[in-house]
């Protein structure tokens, strides 16, 4: 089982070595056969271990060696496998191995092609260590590994100039994210002696801690979190992050890497649980991201940004989950949500694979002939994220506002049920606009566009068959169903049975349903009627009315960065250019050079070859020595 | 013979030696022909020769006077070799201007 168990990371590992230092001799379909095929055999062994865990084995713990030992501080590299876990890690694989395989058509011909693979790989291997790790320090590297293969697959396109701004947004914005979770890392152990999960929710009863200084705990965590996943203050990051290839924004922008932060709170719950304060913090950050990011989506243009706001609003939306206390509900939409935007990205990949790397939706239309199974997956995607009933969405979006309702109360969940009714508002404004009406882009698109290749369109289908059925992982109990709220009792032995909607009366629960439920559809009715009933195309920028160029212009918290803390330290970096750099240290250094030689071009004037001159030194010299003897 | 020499006080014997050193230090420094400045070496060897007789009288030492002849030949072997070069610099440049022997400098 030992074996097995650190198999899972190591198998991409050995695929992104293989990949990155034999690949530029290897042809694109060996690397694309090693690049998927370790991660599918990671998948089949987790989903081995998923089996095991669910017929009721205990929690699987294997320490390979001693990370690092000093005196009393030791940390093991170690593996922990428990239901959430080994949850992660099926997700993490299986929808991995099915962006791998569609990678391999959408970047046919690429000339960093293995390189793409390598850094996949190495992607894969990171995020498992993260949610893999038996203590916070696995998981703290595992958080580097996933941040730093962002980077390298944001600015994948390395040419470009403002590709490589964005990798570094991406990077620096993490980085302040990763200061919180580290001060949050040293408290922990200052105060339980350990980063063992195991040791440290096992002590947590008996210390009797302070509320403040769990709270400070819980904080110092959730601005990692929040780095990490894209929330209010440190969202701008993730739209900018579309400048990578578009599997990389499936896979790390969309299902995986940014719900780390949502895995990180729910590891951590027995701290959370305990810090009413901190949970309030999560599920108004969760609240605000939310709405603010589903404003923004309504006017943006660009395909992939849309989908970008749309992940920051979703991931908004698992916080405030998290935030009311139903963390299973957290991941229950975490794991739709992964299904659903990594179809809805790979559709949008395909489509501007077609249009020969076009993101403008204002150029599109009409193109749900031409794309057929684009159309129909991207379609079936639209309908789950939006909440129609009987799609994933709806059953994942229900049970958040349902506990939304019961934890935090009316105006949380009037809030909530807009941001979800939002969300159906720009994705269906989205699918309308590309996909129906007239086809708006040159000639030569429309002569080019063509339905994506097998390998490509394969994993959509696949991912559109999850998204439909996602739901029944976790059917709500009204139902009465066989098997109704499966995950959250799987989920239950990691994350606790906590589940205030549990209080809730049964009609309360179909009311708050049917609400949100009528929402959606009014929603996607509407932008129906502007988009396909009246032939509205967005206008250009300079149309928009006051409010809409606010939502265009993404409430201006780019400028507001910019201004506050970009231009001041700009400012501040020519300051000590000027002052520090040039004036004090070079004007020490060069000063320094240039008295020596001033210095020594006075005295070189002494030495003028003249024989009677150093005689009169010589005369002088000793009149000099002879009259301090007389005196 | 003795008295002769101390017929004078030793006092005037210091005062000529020091003129005729200084007269040598100033013609070696400030003049251009290059036989005036052999001479003017001379005089400064003979102003310390004068001064090495008259305290060798006084103290009735005769270490003094030895080192007079002394320091006579090495100036006979200085104006010897001095005048050597000198003439062969004549024959070379037409000129005895110790400010023109530069061609070694730079």
């Amino acid at each position: 089982m030992d074996a097995l168990i650190t198999l899972i990371p190591f198998l991409p590992l050995m695929g992104a070595v293989l990949n990155g230092l034999l690949g530029s001799r290897l042809s694109e379909r060996t690397i694309g056969f090693i690049g998927s095929g370790t991660v599918l055999l990671s998948f089949l062994l987790s989903l081995y271990l998923f089996i095991q865990i669910n017929g009721g084995a205990e929690p699987m713990r294997t320490a390979l060696y001693s990370f690092m030992a000093v005196d009393s501080f030791h940390v093991d590299f170690a593996f922990l496998v428990d239901s959430l876990s080994v949850w992660m890690m099926l997700i993490v694989t299986g929808v991995g191995f099915l962006i791998h395989v569609y990678s391999i058509g959408y970047m046919h011909g690429d000339r960093g092609f293995w390189r793409f693979f390598a850094y996949l790989n190495l992607f894969i291997f990171s995020m498992l260590l993260l949610v893999m790790g038996d203590n916070l320090v696995m998981l703290f590297f595992g958080w580097e590994g996933v941040g730093l293969c962002s980077y390298l697959l944001i600015g994948f396109w390395y040419e470009n100039r403002v590709y490589g701004k964005a990798a570094r947004k991406a990077f620096i914005m993490n980085r302040i994210g990763d200061l919180g979770l580290l001060l949050g890392l040293f408290l922990i152990f200052q105060i339980f002696d350990s980063f063992a999960y195991a040791d440290i929710f096992e002590r947590l009863p008996a210390l009797r801690l302070d509320p403040g200084v769990l709270t400070v705990i819980c904080l110092l965590l959730l601005v990692g979190a929040v780095g990490k996943s894209a929330q209010i203050p440190l969202f701008t990051w993730l739209p900018d992050a579309m400048a990578g290839p578009t599997p990389v924004s499936a896979l790390i922008h969309a299902a995986t890497m940014v719900t780390a932060g949502i895995y990180l709170v729910a590891r951590c719950h027995p701290l959370y649980s305990l810090s009413p304060q901190a949970l309030e913090v999560v599920a108004f950050l969760g609240l605000l991201t939310s709405l603010v990011a589903g404003l923004i989506a309504l006017r943006q243009n660009d395909i992939k940004k849309i989908l970008a706001y749309s992940t920051v609003s979703q991931l908004g939306l698992m916080f405030l989950s998290l935030g009311v206390g139903a963390y299973a509900a957290a991941l229950f939409h975490v794991t739709t949500h992964a299904f659903f935007k990594a179809l809805l990205f790979l559709g949008a990949g395909s489509v501007i694979h077609a249009l020969g790397g076009e993101q403008d939706i204002r150029r599109m239309g009409g193109l749900r002939r031409a794309l057929p199974i684009t159309y129909g997956t991207f379609l079936l995607a639209t309908l789950a994220i939006s909440g129609v009933p009987l799609l994933s969405g709806f059953f994942s979006k229900d049970e958040i506002l349902a506990n939304t309702f019961a934890g935090g109360g009316v105006a949380w969940w009037v809030l909530a049920a807009l941001g979800g009714g939002l969300t159906a508002l720009y994705m269906s404004r989205l699918l309308f606009v590309a996909f129906f009406g007239t086809f708006r882009g040159t000639e030569e698109q429309r002569e080019h566009l063509h339905e994506s290749p097998r390998v490509m369109t394969v994993p959509l289908v696949v991912l559109a068959v999850l998204s439909v059925a996602g739901g029944l992982l976790n059917l709500p109990h009204l139902l009465h169903v066989n098997g109704a709220e499966w995950l959250a009792h799987f989920l239950s032995p990691s994350v606790g049975e906590s589940r205030p909607a549990r209080l809730l009366s049964a009609h309360t629960e179909w009311l708050l349903m049917g609400a949100a439920s009528a929402l959606a559809l009014v929603a996607i009715g509407w932008a129906y009627w502007v988009y396909v009933g009246r032939q509205h195309v967005p206008q250009d920028e300079t149309q928009l009315n006051r409010w809409e160029r606010v939502l265009a212009d993404k409430f201006y918290f780019d400028e507001l960065y910019d201004w506050a803390f970009v231009r001041p330290a700009e400012r501040l970096s020519q300051l000590l250019h000027y002052y520090a750099d040039t004036w004090a240290i070079d004007g020490a250094v060069n000063g320094l050079g240039a008295a020596v030689q001033k210095l020594g071009a006075e005295l070189r004037r002494l030495q003028n070859g003249n024989v009677e001159y150093y005689l009169l030194g010589m005369v002088m010299g000793a009149v000099l020595l002879f009259l301090s003897l007389w005196f | 013979m003795l008295d002769v020499v101390k017929s004078v006080p030793v006092d005037y014997y210091l005062w000529l030696s020091c003129a005729l050193f200084c007269i040598g230090v100033f013609g070696v420094l400030i003049r251009r022909n290059a036989l005036v400045v052999l001479m003017c070496v001379e005089l400064m060897l003979n102003a310390v020769n004068l001064l090495l007789a008259a305290f060798s009288t006084y103290l009735s030492d005769a270490q003094g006077q030895i080192l007079v002849f002394f320091i006579m030949v090495v100036a006979a072997a200085e104006a010897a070799v001095g005048l050597g070069i000198l003439v062969m610099i004549f024959r070379n440049t037409h000129t005895t201007d110790i400010y023109l022997l530069d061609k070694l400098r730079n």
